[in-house]
């Protein structure tokens, strides 16, 4: 895409948007820079308490493991295709925008379906990985007594090992900082709540595009503005793969 | 001017927008931004994945955690200039969106320092919390550690 726009162009003379936008996207801007707020605060107040602390669970050893692999030993494997799928979901959506664009409905059509699919695939795979961490238990040494726990949003086996201590052939750690599942669920569980959203919205914008809505409109722009919330949905997944899986 | 705008406005889109967009003739943009952000993904793992690898401290280890936050920043660029378009949206709108997150500076800054400050206090203060301390050898008898 590409504007011209005469140089010296006076945008704040009146009678016309000085954002060259309409007021749907405008808003829409607006509305995900104060959800780049909360996202914000919510990823800076899990920095906040994770400094805090001299031990935090070390995420190479907590995301090791993939769907039908077992116990193998898989660091970060799962999340890279979780990662991969959210990109993906992406580039469909750009490409649906791209077409609509273009006014080429049976385009839209068949990008919009590709992204509901990618964004279902993304939860279907959230539900596996917290599915696996809060019913995958490992002993841990509670107040003298070794107990079976997951990881919850109280408590969580992810703490230093116990020197010695084996329990069943498993090795013995002590509890992890509560703070670490209530960060991980609350933060994933709050942008998979966003990718949720967006499905939904993906989905009305498919059906409005099947009955022609857009057609008579003139225009596909509710698709750009539904695209504009896909990709901050992926936005925000930048930010929570670096602060819970890589750093 | 009010001639040459009414000749550029394009009749089906919104009457906000002075300068239509022009459609991009093809998706190689698009596919083009698809391999960076898969590159620099990759990249990311690697970093991620050579701490696991070797074991890693102090400075090596924050040089390495500031080279995948930097990683980060570069596909955050990507994916709002390109596939949100900001790229293409006028000064005013990129000014309005970008310049409020600023305040990100200061926030990190403000509540990172906190953090830091809150465990030096602890580690001078506390006494150790109770899943801090090194178990004894006769851990199955309850109440050992208190």
């Amino acid at each position: 895409m590409s504007t011209h726009i005469p140089a010296g162009y006076k945008w704040w003379t009146g009678g016309k948007s000085p954002y060259n936008v309409s007021y749907g996207k405008l808003m829409m801007w607006i509305f995900l820079m104060s959800d780049t707020f909360t996202f914000g605060a919510l990823l800076i107040s899990y920095g906040t308490i994770r400094v805090s602390h001299n031990y935090w669970p070390d995420p190479n050893h907590v995301f090791n493991t993939f769907p039908l692999m077992g116990d193998a030993n898989l660091p970060l494997a799962f999340v890279s295709l979780m990662t991969f799928i959210l990109i993906m979901s992406s580039v469909t959506m750009v490409l649906a925008v791209h077409e609509g664009h273009k006014r080429n409905k049976k385009g839209v059509e068949k990008w919009l379906l590709w992204t509901i699919l990618g964004g279902f695939m993304f939860l279907g795979c959230q539900a596996w990985e917290w599915t696996h961490l809060i019913t995958h238990t490992h002993p841990v040494l509670i107040d003298g007594q070794i107990q079976e726990i997951g990881a919850t949003i109280t408590q969580n086996h992810f703490g230093p090992a116990v020197p010695g201590l084996m329990h069943d052939g498993h090795q013995v750690h002590l509890p992890g900082p509560p703070g670490f599942g209530n960060f991980f669920f609350g933060i994933t569980g709050f942008h998979g709540f966003h990718v949720f959203t967006g499905v939904m919205f993906n989905i009305l914008m498919y059906f409005w595009t099947l009955n022609g809505r857009f057609e008579r409109l003139g225009h596909y722009e509710m698709v750009e503005k539904v695209g504009l919330y896909w990709h901050f949905v992926d936005l925000v997944w930048v930010f929570v793969f670096l602060c819970f899986y890589l750093i | 001017m009010q001639h040459m705008e009414h000749a550029t406005q394009h009749m089906a889109g919104s009457p906000e927008i002075t300068f239509q967009h022009e459609p991009a003739p093809n998706t190689k943009r698009i596919w083009k931004t698809f391999w960076i952000l898969l590159v620099l993904t990759i990249a990311e793992l690697a970093l991620g994945l050579s701490h696991y690898a070797f074991h890693m401290e102090g400075w090596v280890l924050l040089f390495l955690k500031g080279g995948m936050i930097i990683l980060s920043l570069c596909k955050a660029i990507y994916i709002v200039s390109i596939f949100m378009h900001l790229g293409d949206e006028v000064r005013n709108l990129k000014l309005t969106v970008l310049v409020p997150l600023l305040l990100f500076v200061w926030f990190i800054l403000a509540f990172l320092w906190d953090g830091v400050a809150y465990k030096n206090l602890r580690n001078k203060f506390d006494v150790p919390a109770p899943t801090e301390q090194v178990a004894p050898h006769d851990v199955q008898k309850p109440g050992t550690l208190d």
